[in-house]
């Protein structure tokens, strides 16, 4: 049995919280056990929000990557709630 | 006594979702901003959030306003202009759209929009009925998406053992 594992970017850029924690959210929905979620933010707050979400959520957040002029969130799916 | 400690754990862990009460009796945007970012933040990071809309805060999901909420200009010591020309005709749509402004170019979105978002988060939102009675308001002027009319009762034991906010 071979799972197919998906990469999604979603661009938050540009939008301020809740919007990076929302749309990444929105992208966990649809997403399966392995996936991996790109969340680009230009907010602040992004960094310690997906932090913290990942802490609640039972996610893991495989790196940060520092850009120019945004940052790279690198969420990989471990747990499926409701 | 630590034996007792190590047999509560040792017991499945109860599946109940944490649950979030937010409380929402000013109808500003200053006010109803937070309790919308709040509770939409809060559902992303797997609560049961329920909002109760009491007073003024009903404003917020009441067809006429819900989309035109303001920016109080008398009695806001936080706008950068002396308290008293507040009472000026014109301040309070000055200040809303100034604040609006703002909020558009920080791609904040509208809170009607918030509104959709949130209940597809499932966030659930309740009305209060004697605020629908002092207000004179019908439950047909409120918008579609408020889940029921409910009163303190109800609100008190929706919030049993979860947090709540007042705003």
């Amino acid at each position: 049995m071979s799972v197919v594992q998906q990469h999604k970017i979603v661009d938050s850029r540009g939008t301020s919280c809740p919007g990076p924690i929302t749309d990444l959210f929105k992208a966990y929905r649809k997403a399966e056990i392995g996936d991996i979620i790109e969340l680009l933010a230009t907010d602040p707050a992004a960094k310690p929000d997906v932090q913290a979400w990942v802490r609640k959520s039972g996610n893991e957040l495989l790196d940060i990557i520092d850009e120019k002029d945004h940052i790279r969130l690198i969420v990989k799916i471990t747990k499926k709630g409701r | 006594m630590g034996q007792q400690i190590v047999m509560e754990k040792t017991e499945p862990k109860t599946q109940q979702q944490e649950r979030l009460m937010i409380i929402l009796s000013k109808g500003t945007l200053d006010m109803v901003y937070p309790a919308f970012m709040i509770a939409t933040t809060a559902a992303t990071m797997g609560k049961d959030v329920h909002m109760f809309f009491t007073f003024w805060g009903m404003n917020a999901v009441t067809k006429k306003t819900s989309a035109n909420l303001k920016v109080a200009a008398v009695g806001n010591p936080g706008l950068p202009m002396p308290n008293i020309l507040g009472m000026i005709p014109g301040m309070t749509s000055m200040a809303t759209g100034m604040m609006k402004g703002r909020i558009g170019k920080a791609k904040i979105p509208s809170i009607p929009e918030m509104i959709t978002t949130a209940k597809d988060l499932g966030v659930k939102l309740h009305a209060c009925s004697t605020t629908l009675e002092v207000m004179g308001t019908a439950k047909e002027m409120l918008i579609p998406e408020v889940d029921d009319i409910v009163g303190a009762a109800t609100m008190i034991e929706l919030s049993e053992g979860g947090q709540i906010i007042f705003i």
